[in-house]
């Protein structure tokens, strides 16, 4: 498995976990839009990004907190993973 | 002489030309107090040459900004009322607002009018496009439906909160209502022309009355906190410290997600000295950790419905017992109010008995825009004529005096500080196309109320949490979306084959 898709795989488990208890998990698809459509309200994303600095060490600016970078699964796995990468580079 | 709340600003310019009078909490973009003057005499200009004026009603749709700001002082200086629309909110409640209002005129950001259009059967004709500066974002001042104009005492603003019956419902304050409260502010805080004050409430919300006509009237600083920064505790904390807000108004709920979030070891707080906070009850363990973060300012529990600006008020000890459990009072009636506590048949209770919470006085509101029968209905009117507003807020006097508050006698809750009719919620869930039956409820927890909803579906199984939330935000502003959906075959019913909420709330988890 990829760094990708690892990175993925755990946010979906962990958006599933504490927002979307009894959702089917395959309801939760990689680009269906959380922020945007109300499905993580201001604090669930505040919760959200806390969990991203924790788990993978890196430090979401302002203005990434937002649904233009945190939208979908996979903008989340992506802004996690361009981070990672930023700094291994 | 302040006749009007423009007048706060033309008095301040006249004394302060150029200190600063609204900025962004980026320090971004900042107008003196002579270029707010000018800039809302400006939008004055441009709505009186389109016939706009007494008597109209004027909304204002767009993200804040010292543009915004301006806009509204412009309407205020043209004699007419603003009415501000969530530009977060679906557009079709917007529409909604600006229709019933009848409002003459919009000033609509460029980005969302095509959303307002698209919403509602509005035309909104163009009639000319507004900038603070060249180059500033453009708004837009389009023609609204129109309606007749009011008479009476002048009006100042209408807010448009939730409303039970599935339609949200305009509070109708005017000039004298609104400076009643502002001056109760300036006799009551220990403000000045140094300050500088947080908005973080967006202007549809009433705490935005104190943050921007308590700072115009001292000559202060009004630091925008716009729809961004003011959801990041951790970006708002930096920003309250850097920009060395003196004067904080928020709910407790924001003040909570920055004292878990917000880094608050991490800045330098002396210029704080003053934290308001209203619209929900603070948990007392929450208090206190803000307490610890924030040691330095006076605290105080500000009380009152829109209906009726704040009524009531209370200041937070300095250090608050370790084994206090119970949250404080919502304190003693403001100074220009009075209040009264009163049984089912309005009979006042004796001190220390249960009631519900009457207020008459300068603050409270005029009545609900164009609903009669909810205005008289909403007022008790006594034996010597005074009109009491009924809260729906159950209260209790302590031996001190202060009023503890209780809870509700409707279906009306707080969430993050915001009111949420659940009837509302439940019109909203009708809607949907798969939905037989549904039901909510509020549920205490410790983040304050947690919203359930239970549905029935045609097919009579489960739906999908991420689909119904999807739907809901397209009928409802984010606030009020559900934050659980529980899918039952069928809801339960009461002998008399209503929805069984009682039955509902012992089921919840």
């Amino acid at each position: 498995m990829s760094d990708a898709e690892r990175i993925l795989g755990e946010v979906k488990g962990f958006l599933l976990e504490q927002f979307l208890p009894e959702e089917d998990p395959a309801a939760l698809t990689n680009d269906i839009a959380l922020v945007t459509s109300g499905v993580l309200d201001s604090v669930a994303l505040v919760k959200l990004v806390a969990h991203l600095e924790e788990t993978y060490g890196v430090e979401l600016e302002a203005y990434e907190i937002s649904a233009d970078f945190l939208d979908t699964p996979a903008m989340i796995a992506g802004t996690v993973e361009g981070k990672l990468s930023e700094r291994a580079g | 002489m302040i006749a009007g709340l423009d007048d706060l600003l033309s008095r301040s310019a006249a004394r302060w030309p150029d200190r600063a009078a609204v900025s962004t909490a980026d320090g971004g973009e900042r107008l003196t107090y002579s270029e707010l003057e000018r800039a809302a005499g400006s939008i004055r200009d441009a709505l009186a040459r389109h016939g706009v004026g007494p008597g109209d009603r004027i909304a204002v749709c767009a993200p804040k900004s010292p543009a915004s700001v301006a806009a509204i002082l412009g309407i205020l200086q043209a004699g007419a009322a603003y009415v501000p629309v969530d530009p977060t909110a679906p557009a079709a409640r917007g529409a909604f607002v600006i229709e019933d209002c009848g409002v003459a005129a919009a000033i609509v950001a460029a980005d969302l009018l095509a959303g307002l259009r698209g919403a509602g059967e509005l035309e909104l004709t163009g009639l000319e496009p507004w900038r603070k500066a060249p180059g500033d974002r453009a708004i837009e001042i389009v023609r609204g439906p129109g309606g007749e104009k009011t008479r009476d005492a002048p009006l100042a603003y209408v807010l448009y909160t939730s409303g039970s019956t599935g339609r949200p419902k305009g509070v109708v304050h005017t000039h004298d209502s609104a400076l009643s409260f502002v001056r109760w502010c300036a006799d009551t805080f220990d403000l000045s022309e140094e300050d500088r004050f947080s908005s973080h409430a967006p202007f549809h919300f009433d705490l935005s009355i104190f943050d921007l006509y308590v700072s115009l009237l001292h000559g202060g600083e009004i630091v925008l906190f716009g729809e961004g920064i003011s959801k990041q505790p951790t970006a708002m904390a930096a920003a309250i410290a850097e920009r060395g807000i003196s004067v904080w108004y928020s709910t407790p709920s924001v003040l909570r997600l920055m004292v878990e979030f917000g880094q608050l070891e991490s800045y330098d707080w002396s210029a704080l000295r003053l934290v308001l906070f209203a619209g929900e009850v603070f948990p007392v363990k929450h208090l206190r950790a803000l307490l610890e973060a924030w040691p330095a300012p006076r605290y105080f529990n500000l009380y009152g419905p829109t209906e009726t600006n704040v009524c009531t008020y209370f200041e937070v000890p300095a250090e608050i017992p370790a084994d206090r459990e119970d949250p404080f009072p919502i304190g003693l009636v403001c100074e220009n109010d009075r209040g009264l506590v009163v049984d089912e048949g309005d009979r006042p209770v004796a001190s220390g008995e249960e009631g519900e919470l009457l207020i008459t006085g300068g603050t409270v509101m005029s009545g609900y825009w164009n609903l009669p029968e909810r205005s008289a209905s909403a007022f008790h009117v006594d034996r010597d004529g005074t009109r009491w507003y009924r809260t729906g807020d159950l209260v209790r006097e302590a031996a001190d005096g202060n009023l503890l508050f209780v809870g509700r006698r409707d279906r009306m809750v707080k969430r993050r500080g915001y009111r949420v009719e659940l009837g509302e919620i439940e019109s909203a869930l009708y809607r949907h196309p798969e939905v037989i039956e549904a039901a909510v409820i509020a549920v205490p927890d410790e983040d304050g109320v947690r919203i359930e909803a239970f549905v029935s579906r045609t097919d009579g199984g489960k739906g999908s949490i991420i689909e119904m939330k999807t739907f809901c935000s397209k009928e409802l502003p984010l606030y009020m979306i559900p934050d659980r959906f529980l899918f039952r075959p069928s809801l339960p019913k009461t002998s008399t084959d209503k929805i069984d909420y009682q039955a509902l709330a012992r089921g919840a988890s």
